[in-house]
This record gives structure tokens, sequence and C-alpha cells, in this order.
């Protein structure tokens, strides 16, 4: 039988190991799994973990991949934190792609230093509007913030497939679902390091998205928003009591993760596509919900999580071309990833012993 | 119109097992948000095992052992670890998904003979009614008869009070001396069971081929499927109806050159049950009696 | 307080009698934790015992073993005179131990009929049950609807079903936790009777409380329980409450000196006419309720637990806002839409029942614990950011002016014991020097010596010229610090009596809703 007892405070040693015994345990168990079912787990390993970062220029698309992901569970931190549990990230990021898409397609002679702002401001708005439904109708009617948010990221997806089709479909596009092209105003442009050329994809984005994780970490902890947060999450009552307002919280928080989401939605197509598709996102809204769980709902961590979990993505895509997978097939990893992490948590809090069977009677 | 009313019928039956399932698992208090992955899982290992054998109905047994060891895994992590019940069904989902995925590999583009109808003798010779209601298959059959079982169950019987009980508060239980950890254990591992036949059912039944993800979000519709049935089994059946006929509808407008576009009518399943949720939390003293008070609390009692 | 107590007849049958229950050298450890300790206890059939110890002391844990719900570490339990170990509640009922918590294990959303079929063996049909469950009511004269939902029963005929669905296992022992701390005195009366009755009927009862008075009522002999340990086993006849408060604690019980109000205070605070409908099935609604409170004057708000002593807290806390003006004043200002913030910025300090997520968040530290009712005031925000280095301080020193004991800088609030963490959390706001202090159990599961300190602090705070409010379920504690006390019944508020016009039964009455009871047979 176990036996679970809280631990009074939990070393550091621990705050760090456990990530990274939990990437270790994934990468041993996903392993065995493709080894049982017939596949090579080397060959899987490599085509998943390290050929995508072989070469140099990959380290930038690592961050590339990464992005996305950063900005989105920066915001779902707070959300968590909260314990507002926003699954909806995904259609949230989608209507960001909308929202700046539509100022993209519409005033295409723009300037570009009206342009950026514009589609920012624009891909935030279309973000926390998404986000605001579960919010205001857990405020208003106590929903279910879990099933409102999924739900509403199907619709999402189903939206932005009918825009791309109809009324926004090119022309030109000789039937693809695919609206115009961008122009260049409207583009993300990859970084030149200091004159010495670019890395892989990197761009500017990635800049935007560290410098706000960094944001994130300074408001959550720092100021007396953070602190709302942090005290609504562990302790409501004692929030109301504080005289801070549960409600406010909650949509405060769903418009943060919302307009996170949404801006990272504008961000991957400016930057990675320039022109809308029905697949602005491939899964990310669900996968940033690992990353934040990995960062252990820390912004900083937020950083280091994002990168590990970017390259799990990568080796997605490169196991789909040399090894001819479905993308999904990185489930197998992001899942056994999120068990380690969730068991990792309860060791960290947890002094958990093994005994035999209960105490019997001792000799007399 | 008779086509119709039968696709609608069909296509409540994964509906129909998963929520029946999901449903036992919350009363017990466990809020399982893998459904998804497990009707994957049993998607898959059905069609494989029915390609692999010929068998359909060893496709059917394959399909349900496998929903009850995903099932196995959230238990063993939410239960078993105590760890927060929605990332761990996420978790499963997504780890369901991708695992289905690539044991399906082999199997992208195959197709098997899926399971034949077997009409109940009399009763399924009455004109109209008899073709619509009783020329079904194993699964749809079962798929009735385990809501029934299940109503039965949690009314009636000793076993369904201590599960109710359990739901109620875990407290309560544990001071009684019930095992609720053991409880909510079967209950998930029932509740992972019947979303295996719900996914079975997809690949032995309606499209007699493999691709990943084919549940399409039946998963999630199941899950608020128990909500809008305020965890009453009989409910059930009204709601899975309903959102299958929904989405009928979509193909049905779809042949017939309506304006809306079908991926408005494709809307509509998730928007009525964001309409459902609503009208559900506003109405306190209807759900109270029947909603489990312990649904995604943790348990660690004395361990 | 409940009249006439068992005639002792035990002691001298005692030496020649087996012993019902035996305990030798129990122990029983949580990690670095003792809970018991080498414990040895005796009960005989037709004895009521009481188990006499403070929070913390290791009563639940002594009891949840006999129950079977936990395993002794090492020791030994005999039941008439055999051997054995209880593995589960399961085997304890079998034996004939039947146990009533302090916390009713029912399943609200069931019937009572459900509710006591559960805690049947299986095998009884409902009918057969429902037979059993009216003779037994009938013969004790304790009577409930078996059809009702136990959600909509009172928290007295919530005990009922908890007493029934032990009877029906025809329990020698019956094991009772702090029974009477929500009872009204005349139900504690109602439920002494029947446990009389159950005493001269054979049962051994085992009666756990730390209401001295009760126990001198009601029970033979008390086992006095101290960190662990068996103290001593006594005859209650022969002691006073102060003595057996003595053995509990160990040390000699200073009183809180009380000092008479000033003559012609000022009115500091007042409620006007506070009303409140009920929000659930569970809450009560507040009557027009109204409160003077005068500076250098504690005003005492005595009452059992869920007459409306929650309700009221939020209300005056603003967690809850009255729809009108007018009803709450501070000084002559109108503060009845103002929520915590502002009646903290008016100069109002609160201090709630809870401390555990209420009054404070267990898993932050003090320091964020002291922003929690400090982030309206001077120097700890600053355009929405945090003055980290000001708040450390600040908490550094209410824990230095009020004796908080610390495993550390800056520590867990949860790391804190219940004592401290009370004396954290009233020095917290004792150190703003409010104008008006108002708290709710301000020594609920506290040692004494914590809770010696923190009256006096509160004391001290109305020399000073504040206004105190206290809420409190402890009549003893009541009658030790108030100047003014009034009682607060089904959600109505009593005029308020003058400390030197008090007497017990005028409160108890009160408390009881001026002499009417919930109408059950004697």
């Amino acid at each position: 039988m176990i036996s679970m007892t809280p631990r009074k405070d939990i070393p550091l040693i621990r705050t760090i190991a456990t990530p990274a015994v939990a990437i270790l345990l994934t990468l041993i168990i996903g392993a065995s799994i493709f080894a049982i079912l017939g596949f090579s787990p080397t060959g899987a390993l490599y085509e998943f973990f390290v050929a995508p970062v072989s070469r140099l220029d990959q380290i930038g698309d690592l961050f590339v991949k990464a992005c996305p992901l950063i900005i989105t569970a920066t915001g779902l931190v707070f959300c968590y934190r909260a314990n507002v549990w926003n699954i909806g990230a995904e259609g949230q990021l989608i209507f960001g792609a909308i929202f700046s898409g539509w100022v993209a397609l519409n005033f295409p002679d723009l300037p570009m230093m009206v342009m950026m702002p514009a589609m920012i401001l624009a891909s935030i708005a279309g973000g926390i509007f998404w986000a605001l439904i579960p919010a205001l109708l857990k405020v208003r009617f106590n929903t279910n913030e879990i099933l409102v948010s999924l739900m509403l990221t199907y619709v999402a997806t189903l939206f932005i497939d009918w825009l791309v089709r109809g009324p926004w479909r090119d022309p030109m596009s000789f039937g693809f679902p695919l609206t115009k092209m961008y122009s260049d105003a409207a583009l993300i442009h990859r970084v030149d390091l200091f004159g010495a050329g670019m890395l892989g994809q990197l761009h500017w984005g990635v800049v935007g998205a560290l410098i706000l994780a960094l944001i994130g970490a300074f408001v959550l902890s720092r100021t007396i928003l953070g602190f709302q947060v942090k005290v609504m999450g562990d302790a409501p009552r004692a929030g109301r009591f504080a005289g801070f307002n549960p409600g406010l919280v909650t949509i405060g928080v769903m418009a943060l993760a919302g307009g996170a989401a949404g801006l990272a939605g504008m961000v991957e197509v400016s930057a990675s596509m320039g022109q809308l598709q029905p697949n602005v996102s491939f899964g990310y809204g669900f996968t940033a919900i690992i990353v934040a769980f990995l960062a252990r709902l820390n912004p900083i961590g937020v950083i280091f999580a994002g990168l590990v979990v970017a390259l799990a993505e990568l080796g997605g895509d490169n196991a789909q071309m040399v090894l001819g997978m479905p993308k999904v097939v990185t489930g197998v990893f992001k899942g056994v990833l999120l068990f380690m992490l969730l068991a990792g948590e309860t060791f960290n809090r947890y002094h958990i012993t093994w005994h035999g069977r209960r105490a019997s009677q001792p000799e007399p | 119109m008779e086509a119709l009313i039968l696709t609608v019928l069909l296509t409540s039956v994964p509906l129909i097992f998963a929520a029946a399932g999901e449903l036992v698992a919350e009363r017990s208090g466990v809020l399982n948000l893998g459904v998804e992955g497990m009707m994957l899982m049993g998607a898959v290992t059905a069609f494989a095992a029915t390609s692999l054998s010929g068998n359909p109905y060893l496709g059917v047994f394959a399909g349900a052992v496998s929903g009850g060891l995903t099932a196995l895994i959230f238990a063993i992590f939410a239960l078993g670890l105590a760890t927060n019940q929605v990332a761990t069904g996420l978790a499963l989902t997504i780890f369901g998904t991708g695992l289905s995925g690539l044991m399906g590999e082999p199997f992208v583009g195959g197709t098997i003979a899926g399971l034949s109808n077997l009409p109940i003798p009399l009763l399924s010779e009455i004109p109209v009614i008899g073709a619509l209601l009783f020329n079904h298959d194993l699964l749809a059959y079962l798929s009735i008869a385990m809501l029934v079982v299940v109503a039965w169950f949690l009314k009636k019987t000793r076993a369904g009070l201590v599960l109710r009980a359990v739901g109620n508060s875990h407290d309560s239980a544990n001071a009684l001396g019930y095992p609720v950890l053991t409880v909510r254990f079967w209950a998930v591992l029932f509740g992972g069971t019947m979303a295996g036949l719900g996914g079975a059912y997809l690949p032995l039944v309606l499209t007699p081929h493999w691709s990943e993800g084919m549940t399409a979000g039946r998963g999630w519709i199941a899950l608020a499927l128990v909500v809008f049935a305020s965890w009453v089994p009989s409910r059930i059946l009204i709601g899975a109806l309903l959102f299958g006929g929904i989405t009928i509808m979509q193909l049905a407008g779809q042949a017939r050159g309506w304006a809306v576009p079908s991926q408005m009518l494709s809307m509509l399943p998730y928007l009525a049950t964001i309409a459902v949720l609503v009208v559900i939390a506003r109405n306190k003293e209807f759900s109270l009696a029947n909603s489990p008070a312990c649904l995604g609390k943790i348990f660690i009692g004395n361990r | 307080m409940p009249a006439k107590k068992q005639t002792s007849k035990s002691s001298k049958q005692n030496a020649s009698q087996t012993p019902l229950l035996e305990a030798i050298d129990v122990c029983k450890s949580f990690g670095d934790f003792t809970a018991n300790q080498d414990v040895c206890f005796k009960i005989n059939s037709g004895e009521i015992r009481a188990l006499l110890g403070e929070n913390g002391a290791g009563k639940s844990t002594f009891v949840k073993i006999i129950y079977g719900l936990l395993q002794p570490d090492r020791g030994v339990l005999r039941w008439n005179g055999q051997p054995l170990s209880i593995r589960g509640p399961q085997q304890a009922r079998d034996l004939g131990i039947g146990m009533v918590f302090q916390h009713f294990s029912l399943f609200d959303a069931l019937t009572v009929a459900e509710n006591i079929q559960l805690a049947m063996p299986p095998g009884e049909s409902i009918a057969d049950l429902s037979e059993r469950i009216a003779r037994i009511s009938k013969e004790y004269g304790i009577g409930v609807d078996p059809e009702a939902r136990v959600h909509n029963l009172s928290v007295g005929q919530q005990q009922r079903v908890e007493i029934i669905r032990c009877l029906l296992l025809d329990p020698k022992l019956l094991i009772m936790d702090e029974p009477t701390s929500v009872l009204t005195p005349q139900e504690t009366e109602q439920l002494f009777t029947v446990l009389r009755r159950f005493a001269q009927n054979g049962m051994a009862v085992l009666f756990i409380s730390h209401k001295l008075d009760e126990i001198r009522a009601l029970t033979t002999a008390a086992t006095v329980l101290r960190r662990g340990q068996v103290v001593g086993t006594v005859d209650t006849a022969g002691k006073t409450s102060r003595e057996l408060a003595e053995m509990m604690i160990g040390v000699k019980v200073k009183d809180v000196a009380r000092q008479t109000a000033p003559a012609r205070a000022k009115l500091l605070f007042s409620v006007t006419g506070l009303n409140r409908p009920r929000e659930s099935a569970f809450s009560v609604a507040l009557r027009d309720v109204s409160i003077e409170a005068f500076a250098g004057e504690v005003f005492g708000i005595a009452g059992i637990a869920g007459n409306g002593q929650d309700e009221l807290m939020e209300a005056l806390i603003g967690e809850w806002r009255p729809g009108g003006r007018n009803i709450i004043h501070l000084d002559g200002a109108d503060l009845s839409q103002e929520g915590p913030s502002g009646r903290r910025i008016a100069g109002i300090g609160f201090v709630p029942e809870e401390r555990n997520g209420h009054a404070a968040v267990p898993s932050m530290s003090l320091s964020d614990n002291a922003l929690l009712t400090g982030h309206a005031l001077n120097g700890t925000v600053r355009a929405g950011i945090l003055n980290l280095g000001g708040i450390r301080d600040r908490a550094a020193a209410i824990a230095e002016a009020f004796d908080v004991r610390l495993p550390g800088v800056n520590p867990l609030a949860s790391s804190l014991s219940g004592g401290n963490l009370q004396k954290f959390v009233v020095g917290r706001e004792i150190i703003k020097t409010p104008r008006v202090l108002i708290v709710s159990q301000p020594t609920w599961g506290v040692d004494v010596g914590a809770a010696v300190f923190i009256r006096k602090a509160m004391l001290d705070l109305a020399k000073q010229g504040s206004a105190v409010v206290v809420i409190s379920q402890d009549l003893e504690e009541i009658f030790a610090i108030s100047h003014k006390v009034a009682v607060l019944h089904d959600g109505i508020l009593s005029p308020a009596i003058p400390a030197k016009d008090l007497t017990a039964e005028k409160v108890g009455l009160l408390m009881g809703g001026s002499g009417h009871g919930d109408g059950a047979t004697a």
C-alpha cells in the first residue's frame, strides 16, 4: 500500500530535477512504445529529437517553432495560476489570425509602421473576443469554462475553414483554400544577426515572444495584478476577503490568455505562412497547455519548456517527412511527458512511502 | 427520410456508449477528459484486430479491452498518484490520439468487413419501424442495453448506491469504510471500456476504414452529453439523438444544396452544447440533486 | 447548562470487571509527528467516559484507531479481554463499536433511508430497515423522516440520523466526537438524556469534548490526553473545571482581567437594521440586525454555530453588501456600499473565522499574507508594483510584536501552528491600530497560551480607544472579555446585555431562541 503525507516544504533540487527526470523518462517510455510496435526505437529517437537540430541554422527553426508556444503558454500560466481552466487557446489563436488577417487583407497598402501595430492590436482583440465568451459565461452563469472553451475551439476551426474557402478565398488560388498573400508590410521578417546572416527561419516574432515571457514573469511576481491572480487561484475566499473581485480576475486572466493566443496566431501567419489557410494552427493551443505545465506555471520556465516541446514538434514534422508517420504521433511523447510531469508534481508535494500489509498485531 | 432517421440512430451509438461510460465515472466523482483518446484507441484496435483476423466480433472485443487499458493509464495517475484530473485527462487524449495514429500507420488505406446486421425475429418484420429499430448490428443493440443496465445499476443496486455516495462525499464514504479509490477505479475502467466500444463502432459499422483522429471530436461531445443529461442515464439517449441528428442535418443540407454553408451547420452541435451548459448552470436545484459534488476533486484519504 | 449528572456507581465495580475495551501502549506517528504515545486506556460497559484534551492532543487519532480507520504502529487492543487488531470500520462495527463523528459522514444528496442503509451491512431490505428505524426512534425519542434528503435537515436532525445509524448495529461502545458543538443547550440536554439511557442499558459511551462543564455534568470519569500521552484518568465528580483545564494544558490558567468600560464612550461603529435574505438551503437569513460598538468597549456576539455568524461576518467585512444605504456606519461615515478594501481604508480591521483559506493563504509566505489585507495601505504598492522589501519588513514586525514563533525567515503560513498563525492574523490587523476590530472565533483551535495572548491583545486595543466586536461560539470566552453581550439566534440578534447583568441561563436561553427548543420529545 502506498501512503502519502504532505511535505512541509519542497527542496529546490526537486523543483529543478522534476522536469529533467520527466523528460528522460518520456524518451525512454516513448522509445519503448515504438519498439513494441515494431518501429526502430533508436531511429525514432534520432528522427524526433536529434535530426531536427543537427544543423546550426536549425536552432533558429527551433526558436521559430517555440515562438507561438511561448507566447500562448505565457498567457495560459496566468489562467491556470488563477485556477481558470482555459482549454480553448486553440480557438483564441485562430481568431487572432482572423482579426489580424482582416486588417492585412483589407488594407494591403498600409505602411509597415502602421500595419504591424494595427495587426498586433487586431490579433489581440480577436483572441480576447473569443476568450471573453467562456469568461463571461463563467462569471455570469457559472458555466464550466473547460467545456465551453473547448466547444468554441471547434467552432473557430470551422469558421476559419468557411472564411478561407468562401468569402476570403483568393480568386487566383486555383481552388485551393487560401487567401491572398499578405503584402510585405504585413509580414514578419527574419532576423539578420549582427550582419552575419539569418539563423534558419529565425524572425522578430521570436524576440517578441521572449520579451513577452519576461514581462509575464515580472507581472506575476512583482505586481498587484499577479498577486491577485495567485491568491484567487490558491484561496478564492481569501481573495474576496482581501477585496479582490473574483469575476474581474477571471475575466482578466482569460483576456490575457486569449490576447496572448491571438497574438501567437498573428505571428505564426505573418512569419511563416504569409496568408491565411484553414490550418493556421497545428494544435499549438493544446500543446501550449503542456508547455505551461512543463514550465510548472512559471513564465521564465515557459521559455525553456517551449524549446523542449518545440523540439518534439520539429521531430514530428521530421518524422512525417522521413518516416512517413502522421504528425499526431508526437502526441505519444507529449502525452507521456505530461503524465510524467503530473506524477512528478505528486512526488514533490507528497512524501510517498511504500509499506507492506497494514501493521498487524505485534508479538506480546 | 428513412435513411436519414437510420443515420441519426447509427451516429448516436458511439455517443451513447461513450457518454454512458463517462456518466458512471463522473457519478463516482471522477472527471475523465480523455474520452476522445480512449475512443480512438478503441477504433484503431478494433480495426486492426478485424483486419488481421477477419472476424469483426474480435474487433469488438479488442476495442473494449483497449478502451479499458487506456482508462487504466488514467486511473494509475489520477487515482493512484492523485494527479490533477483535468490535466491527466488531456494528457490521455493527446497520448491516445498519438498512439492510435502510430498503431494505425500500417492500416491506413485498408478496409474491413464490418459487423453485419442481426435482425430480431418477428420485431424486425413490423412495417417501417421494424426496419428502423430492430435490424441493427450487435453493438447498436448493446449500446441501448448498456444504457438500461447503467440506469438500473445506479438506481436499484447497492453497489450503485455506494458509487453515488462516493461521488457525493468521498470523505463520508471513506469514514464509513468504503474503498473510495477502488470504487472509482472500476468506474473509470468501465468508462474506458464503453468508450472503447463506442470508438470501435466507427470502423466496424459507420466507415469501414481507419484514419487518424477519425472520432472527430465525438469524445468531447460525449463529455458534453453527460452534462447535458444532468448525469441521468435516460436523458443520454435523447441527447445523443439530438446531437447525432444535428450532425446529420449538415450532410443532408449539403446534399440538397441548402444555402447555409456546411461549416455553419457543423457548428450547431457545439453551440447547442454551450447553450445547454448555460441552461443547466442557471438552474441550481435541478442539477444539485444529481450532479456529483465531488466531481474532479482529488481524494487522498488516510493513506 | 445541562442538569443532573449520572450517579457514579461504576468506580467500585471496575476492580473486578473485565474492561469492555482496553488499549495498552498504543503508539501512532505520522511522519515525524507523534500523535499517540504509549496510550493506555480502559472502559467498562455502562460507563460514560470523557476523553479530554486540547486540539492536537491525540484524541481523534486514538479514537480512529479504535474504530479501525487507522492502524497503530505499536500496541495492543483488547475487546472483552481478547486481544485483536481492528482492520477497518466494518470490523469495528461488527464488534459492536459505533462512532458519531464531529463532522457528519452523511451524503447530503441521498435520503435518510439511503444514508442509513449505507452504514448497514448489505442484505437487509429497506422495508425491514425502516421498521427497525421506527422502533428505535420510538424507544429513544429520536425521530427523522426516512424519505427526507439529508441536505434539507437541520443539524440536530442530521446528528440523529448519525446516532440511529449507530444504534441499528446494536453497539456495545458508542463513541461521540464533540457532539454538542453544533447543538443548542436544549438539544444538548436531550442528547445527554438519551446517552444516559444508553448507559443504563449497558452501553459504554466515550464522549470526546473540551467543554469542561458538560463533561462534569454528564460523565463519571475523564481520561485526559496531552501531546499524545495520557495524563491520567480521574473521577469528574471530584474535580473543578479549572483543575481539569490545568490537567489538559499542563500549566496554570491565568484569567484575562477585564476592565469596566469607560462611562460615556463615543459610538464608533454601528449597524442599523441589516437584512440579508437566505442565499441557499444551508444559509441563514439575517433579520433586522443592529449593533452599536463604542470606543473602548468589547462587544461580544454569542451563539451556536450555524445561526448566521458566517453571514453576519461576510456582511460586516463587506464581502456581501446590502442593496441600500445608511446601514453600516463608521463614525458617521456611510460604509454600506464599500467593499473590504474601502472599509479597511476607513479604519476597520477584520479577522474571519477560518484562518486556512479565508484569513490567510496557507500556501503563501507570511509576507504575502501580510499583503493580503495591507495592499490598500501606504507603502505597500506603488503604481501597481509591489514593494516587496517593505512588505517583508512589515510581516517581520507583526511576528515580532505578536509573539509568533517562526520556523524560519518568512515561512509559509502552512508551516505555522494554528495558534501562531492566529496570532499573526490577529496581529496583522491590530498593528494598524484600527478604529474598529471585528473578529470571529478569535481563539478557535488555538492552544491556551496563544488564546490568552490574543484575548489580552484585543482588550489592550479596546483600552486604547478602539471598538472591538467579537463573534464567538465559546461562551467562556465571551464572558471573559466582553463589556456587552448580544446573542445571535437564527439570524436575529438580541438586544445587548451589559456584562454585569449577564447570567449563563439568560444567554443559554437566548442561544436556544428564548427557550423554544426544536420540539423533540424528552
